[in-house]
């Protein structure tokens, strides 16, 4: 009796199981990004992408974990097109770093999932809790953010904002008012439109000093921190905010104004002497920016290696740019080999007590992510 | 054309392509197709059953999957399941011609599942039950938390592989724990009573040497018997749903139903290239036989080449099974004169041996059997192995070729791991051993899914492996990872 059968077309359009498991692992995901952002923030393909890019994440802490054989030790079973010999050359793994991803499960091994994540996607996780602290209004206001409200009732516009619901009731009200009930015809006099208005929320302005050390201590690691750490706060600056002004000031002897192009990409060379830059910032903000008109955030990154003889100086400015400015933030890159312990000017810097003024040790790159979240904590009231 | 239609040719040639199927010999399950759309399918293929329940793994499989359909890369004709009826479901705008391979393929697959040794013991209403433990699942979910159960069935699964498919093959003995020691002790008392009584003979003192062993024996008997499990048992979630002292009813239920469905997907694992091959041979001989226009003809080459096509770094069971079935029928068909003689193998049985062969061998044995000199070589079978960075070839020998890949599939290609001890230190720990073959498992997972155990067993876990030819225990306390060798 066997053999028979059925052929049948049912509708699935309900069967969603498939999706819904599949966004629970895209939740997953999400929380394992959040998890990963300290070594993520510091990744050398996000820093020098032009920021459409999307990039891979391998994301370990959502591997299936069984136990397994250790797929390097083993010999797996493959076949050959009639030529092959004993030590043809397969694949070659990729190096370790480079970023590549495997290509579509052809190769052996274990393959470890892979989030793709655009930059801004992962700049709206980073910038998350993120904000100006001490933001202050200030008199001269150029930091405005646009919105449109539709918050008023007209009886001329534009057809298709018509409000239906008052056009209705106008209409209702007019017939009652001659002792009729219901609804019959709408006229040219009972229609209401919905009309916009331009809101200008004025927001406090805000320029940031863009401070960096490109002195020849300062090593390819120590530049690269450096720009991670500002690529970020660029990003961030002008995300969130729409008119922040960033100068950007490198300096090694002597200190000056640069383009934001020169400042990620031109090195120098010599000794350091970190007071120049703070002149030139106390200057910048005597000339340009009025303390009583902006607020004022300095950022300064260095390797600490400074002229012994210049770190008083360096005090003593400091103190007088936290006079002027709302936040002064230091950060010292230490290299992960040698170096340990605070540099001549940091010591010099704890003598500080103004909480305005805030000092982080970046250690590798995985530090960059909490710098930025003690810089740019959110006061309250924000 | 409109669906209507559709059906109607699709119902005819199934009717035509079911026949000759039987006329070949095949022995089916009676038939449920089901044409369905493309992330249908690929859900089926995530879940590996329509009705098995949700879990965020089986979405990151469906995704991936889907994915590879997405950019055309790879596609699912179909999927069959092993059920009676067999239900099979057929990708929606698959053309006729290429349902009509997929139907033939899928009989194959029924005629199998229907046949094979392996499959005498899966439970033949799967889909249903899956569909009632799914059911459970969600309950426990509003009952008990989504984010607690789903913490529970990923330690579940990181340990699903840890079954025994062949429990019920092995030896029954009475329970060695259970065994009260009458009938042993009886006579052991007699014995020591015989040796007493028996004074005055020239062998006193040589049948006290012999009680003297038997007592120690006992001893050691008795030190055997305290053991639990009394054998090493190889089925962890059994184990572990029997014993563990913390888990609430629910959460036994959990480990009970992964198990199953484990148990119920085994023989599909370590049949994997035999059924493939099976349905690939039928699928090839049913459409040579039914009539085909000439598009079609082009359409089924086009088609049938892609799924036997070779790959470097796997191997395909579509055409590793095809060609074993069709050199077994070619060696029975026409035996050599030494075959004749020393097997007094007849001509012509090949056939018969063919459906013998599906009917009592899996992939291990299939391959040991029957994957000779001839076929390594005219396959080109290689073994790779990393060196430093490279992916080399490293064995070409036929002999080592086929053992390797024999080994590397046993207990389906997972290590084998069992329980030697559920009461370790006295204290109720739980001692595994990694029953070691020479290769290596990978530390990294190891580390991670050993706190996986703990969370089931909820008390201290052991693994017993071996590291650079050294014995080595990994332990998790709940805390930390300890290891030392041993």
């Amino acid at each position: 009796m066997d053999g028979h059968y059925v052929v049948t077309r049912e509708d699935w359009s309900l069967h969603r199981k498939g999706e819904i498991d599949r966004q629970r692992h895209q939740e997953k995901i999400k929380e394992a990004l959040k998890k990963n952002l300290p070594d993520l923030v510091s990744e050398e393909s996000i820093i020098t992408s032009d920021g459409q890019k999307v990039i891979k994440v391998p994301i370990r802490t959502l591997d299936e974990y069984h136990f397994y054989y250790d797929q390097g030790k083993k010999t797996h079973a493959g076949q050959g097109d009639g030529k092959s010999k004993v030590g043809d050359v397969l694949a070659h793994e990729p190096n370790a770093g480079s970023g590549q991803g495997k290509g579509a499960g052809e190769e052996p091994g274990l393959d470890y999932y892979e989030a793709e994540i655009t930059v801004d996607e992962l700049a709206e996780m980073v910038f998350e809790d993120l904000g100006l602290p001490n933001l202050k209004p200030k008199k001269k206001a150029e930091l405005t953010s646009e919105a449109v409200e539709f918050k008023d009732i007209r009886k001329k516009g534009i057809s298709s904002n018509i409000d239906r619901k008052r056009t209705v009731l106008e209409a209702i009200k007019r017939r009652a008012l001659s002792g009729q009930d219901g609804l019959t015809k709408i006229t040219p006099d009972d229609l209401r439109f919905k009309t916009w208005e331009v809101t200008y929320k004025q927001e406090s302005n805000a320029v940031v000093l863009a401070m960096m050390d490109t002195s020849g201590s300062m090593g390819a690691y120590e530049k690269y921190i450096a720009r991670s750490f500002f690529f970020w706060m660029v990003r961030f600056l002008r995300t969130r905010y729409q008119n922040v002004q960033i100068v950007f000031l490198a300096h090694h002897v002597t200190a000056k104004e640069t383009s934001e192009e020169e400042f990620f990409t031109k090195g120098a060379g010599g000794g350091t002497r970190c007071s120049s830059v703070y002149k030139l910032a106390l200057e910048i903000i005597k000339n340009r920016f009025n303390p009583q008109d902006y607020n004022l955030y300095a950022f300064h990154f260095s390797d600490g290696e400074n002229l012994f003889t210049d770190n008083e100086l360096c005090l003593e400015l400091i103190k007088e740019l936290l006079k002027q400015c709302n936040l002064v933030g230091y950060g010292e890159i230490k290299s992960p080999f040698y170096g340990y312990g605070d540099s001549t000017l940091r010591l010099t810097f704890k003598k500080l007590t103004d909480p305005r003024f805030i000092a982080v040790i970046i250690k590798d790159k995985s530090y960059v992510y909490p710098a930025l979240k003690k810089f740019f904590a959110q006061t309250q009231g924000q | 054309m409109d669906t209507r239609e559709e059906l109607r040719l699709l119902s005819e040639a199934i009717e035509k392509i079911i026949a000759k199927a039987r006329e070949l010999g095949l022995d089916l399950y009676d038939m449920y197709f089901e044409i369905c759309p493309a992330d249908i399918i690929y859900t089926f293929g995530a879940y590996g059953m329509p009705t098995r329940f949700s879990h965020w793994t089986f979405g990151k499989a469906y995704h991936k999957m889907k994915t590879f359909y997405d950019y055309n890369l790879s596609k699912i004709y179909e999927l069959v399941i092993n059920s009676n009826p067999c239900y099979a479901f057929l990708l929606e705008g698959n053309s006729l011609i290429q349902n009509k391979l997929v139907t033939a393929h899928v009989l194959g697959h029924s005629d199998f599942f229907k046949n094979n040794l392996y499959f005498k013991r899966t439970a033949k209403n799967m889909v249903e039950s899956m569909a009632s433990a799914a059911q459970r699942f969600r309950g426990y979910e509003q009952k008990y938390g989504r984010n607690k159960v789903e913490a529970f069935l990923d330690a579940v699964i990181s340990t699903q592989e840890h079954v025994d498919s062949y429990s019920w093959m092995r030896t029954q003995e009475p329970e060695e724990g259970k065994r009260t020691g009458k009938k042993s002790s009886w006579t052991k008392k007699n014995c020591l009573i015989n040796g007493e009584e028996q004074k005055e003979t020239p062998y006193d003192d040589l049948w006290k040497l012999d009680n003297l062993q038997e007592n120690q024996a006992e001893e050691k008997q008795k030190e055997k018997d305290k053991k639990f499990p009394p054998k090493p048992q190889k089925d962890l979630l059994l184990f572990i749903m029997e014993h563990a002292r913390d888990l609430e009813d629910w959460q036994r239920d959990i480990i009970s139903v992964v198990r199953q469905e484990m148990l119920y997907f085994w023989p599909q694992m370590e049949t994997k290239i035999m059924n493939e091959g099976w349905a690939t041979y039928w699928h090839l001989r049913i459409m040579r036989e039914i009539e085909l226009v000439e598009d079609e003809a082009i359409e089924f080459a086009k088609m049938h080449a892609g799924v036997i096509q070779p790959s470097c770094f796997h191997l395909n069971p579509y055409y590793l099974g095809l060609k074993i079935f069709e050199d077994i029928e070619k060696r029975w068909n026409q035996p050599t004169v030494e075959e004749k003689k020393k097997y007094k193998r007849l001509e012509g049985e090949g056939r018969k041996k063919i459906f013998e062969v599906r009917e009592l061998e899996n992939d291990t044995s299939f391959l040991r059997n029957y994957l000779t000199k001839e076929l390594v070589e005219e396959l080109d079978l290689y073994l790779y192995k990393k060196e430093k960075d490279k992916w080399k070839i490293v064995e070409k020998d036929w002999a080592k070729v086929r053992d390797e890949i024999v080994a590397g599939m046993t207990n389906c290609g997972y290590p084998y791991i069992v329980v030697e001890d559920g009461d370790f230190n006295k204290r109720g720990e739980l001692y595994l051993r990694h029953c070691y073959e020479g290769i290596n498992l990978d530390i990294y997972y190891l580390e991670k899914t050993l706190p996986c155990v703990y969370q089931l067993w909820g008390r201290t876990v052991h693994l017993e492996t071996v590291l650079d030819e050294r014995k080595i225990l990994f332990t998790f306390n709940g805390e930390r990872i300890i290891k030392r060798f041993i």
